[in-house]
């Protein structure tokens, strides 16, 4: 059944101001041909977690503004396979040093997509990465 | 193919299985089987319909930026604090270019992600025509079987399919916004006629208490024909005298017209109440009540329709289907002799099968 589109859960946690980088990044995998479940601001990890699991979303992408980053997406990870639910893709992105990101890949990100990634990109990623479609 | 079917089986009975035992997660798996139409989702409703029919389905519409999202959440909340459970269908239009949709809705419902007595889907509408409602009732089934008292059902009142949706559930509310321009757009949309209650939100707004008072004086000269056009078989059934097992069908009612404002959850116990009111007034408890009859009809002519089909291009009668379309392009059959001849055929091909039972019955007993 791989035919169906693929399933995006796109989530804020933390405390950011704005999300216009994260409603960009929606509306750009929309015309990409995903189904982007879109969450909005202040979301605790718990929060993104039930969604993810409500949802059943094949891709879970963070963004994060604030700095937060070390601390919130391994939690969403931890939790994320403590619900069963770790075959879902993790990918972040936001304002991401590259120093963090070995330590969040071994938190369970599989990639980490800096200011210069086009839309076409994150598609392409998930696209080759995501699980199997049943 | 068999070993795909059991393998199917074995996995929507599974998940059927968890669903029933409180396992969100099978819960949520299942519901994208259910969306995808897969073999998965068909073994897990046969398992589950037997479960389901205890929850209350209420569909609720209007234009886009009416406040649905919000007035679910506020509903939700109060569900919540009479102690029922409550979960909620969310859909949303899909790009008929590209297939994508943006599922906004829960950004309104966020604060009860830690409860487990509420349950929140978004589905996109992937404009499949009629099968829409279809899928979204099967969603309903499979959350009214997991065992929530309360469903709610968010689709925009725009198109066809999406007011199918809505008025495909035991009780409808469209939602209507005073600041839309002079004219109701619930009128525009064809949507009042498919309203049980109808509600005019953001009532902080000026305006509001007006727009109600007009919707009540229109209402009040036009009643609702949704009961009595709704049901497919209605009209056969009359004629021939009808089986003495139809329900009784009431007659139309005019929906209650009241004032909410979401935001400030003003006006949501009264909201509550009066779908509460209607639900006592279906007589869902007591028996069929004829929108569920109407719902039932829906979903099994379209599943009938779908096999038919199925068995029409299988390779036991492909041939036949094909020369048969073929004698129409030629003008030497006409449609109906067409039709007859193909249901002829799919009546003696299903007294050869091994799996036609039922119809090996009926010869045996003719
Ligand atoms: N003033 C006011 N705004 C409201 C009310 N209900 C919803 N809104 C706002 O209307 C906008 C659209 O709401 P939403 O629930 O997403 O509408 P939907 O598209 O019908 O689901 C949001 O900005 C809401 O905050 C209300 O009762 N009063
Ligand atoms: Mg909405």
């Amino acid at each position: 059944m791989g035919d169906r589109p693929i399933k995006v859960l796109i989530a804020k946690p933390g405390l950011d101001g704005h999300d216009r980088g994260a409603k960009v990044l929606a509306r750009g995998l929309r015309d990409e041909g995903f189904e982007v479940v879109y969450t909005g601001l202040r979301q605790t990890p718990e929060m993104v977690v039930t969604a993810a699991l409500q949802e059943d979303v094949d891709v879970v992408g963070l963004s994060i503004l604030s700095g937060a980053h070390m601390t919130l997406v391994p939690r969403v990870c931890a939790l994320l396979r403590e619900k069963g639910l770790g075959d879902v893709l993790v990918a972040a992105g936001g304002i991401i040093p590259d120093d963090d990101v070995p330590a969040l890949r071994e938190a369970g990100v599989a990639a980490v997509f800096g200011p210069g990634t086009t839309i076409g990109d994150v598609a392409a990623f998930i696209r080759a990465n995501v699980r199997a479609l049943d | 193919m068999t070993a795909d079917r059991e393998e199917a089986a074995r996995r929507g009975s599974a998940l059927a299985e968890g669903a029933l035992g409180g396992d969100r997660r099978a819960l949520a798996r299942l519901l994208t089987a259910v969306e995808n139409r897969t073999p998965v989702a068909e073994a897990a409703l046969r398992r589950l319909h037997a479960e389901a029919g205890d929850a209350h389905l209420v569909g609720i519409t209007g234009a886009p930026g009416a406040g649905k999202s919000t007035l679910v959440a506020a509903l939700i909340g109060e569900v919540r604090a009479s102690g029922r459970s409550v979960a909620v269908v969310a859909v949303d239009p899909s790009s008929p270019i590209t297939g994508g949709a943006i599922l906004g809705d829960r950004v309104r419902m966020q604060a009860y992600a830690a409860d487990d007595g509420v349950f929140i889907r978004s589905m996109a509408s992937r404009g499949h025509a009629g099968g829409l409602a279809a899928a979204s009732v099967a969603a309903a089934t499979v959350l009214d079987a997991a065992g929530f008292d309360l469903i709610l059902l968010e689709t925009v009142g725009t198109g066809q399919s999406e007011v199918e949706v809505a008025a495909a559930a035991d009780t409808t509310v469209v939602l209507e916004a005073p600041e839309m321009g002079d004219e109701v757009q619930a009128i525009k949309a064809g949507l009042l006629e498919v309203a049980d209650v109808v509600v005019v939100n953001k009532g902080d707004r000026p305006g509001a208490q007006r727009a109600a008072a007009e919707l009540r004086a229109m209402l009040t000269a036009t009643a609702s024909p949704r009961l009595a056009g709704a049901d497919p078989t209605a009209t056969a059934r009359t004629a021939s005298g009808g089986p003495a097992a139809a329900p009784a069908r009431p007659g139309p009612k005019r929906p209650e017209v009241l004032v909410t404002t979401a935001t400030t959850g003003e006006g949501v116990p009264e909201l509550l109440a009066a779908i509460e009111r209607h639900r006592q007034g279906l007589g869902v408890e007591g028996g069929p009540a004829p929108v569920r009859r109407a719902r039932a009809a829906a979903l099994v002519w379209a599943l009938l329709g779908d096999r038919v089909r199925r068995r029409l291009e299988d390779p036991a009668l492909a041939d036949v289907t094909a020369e048969t379309l073929d004698a129409v392009v030629r003008h030497e059959l006409d449609p109906y002799a067409a039709a007859d001849r193909l249901l002829g055929a799919l009546v003696g091909d299903a007294g050869r099968r091994p799996e036609g039972r039922d119809a090996g019955r009926q010869t045996s007993r003719g």
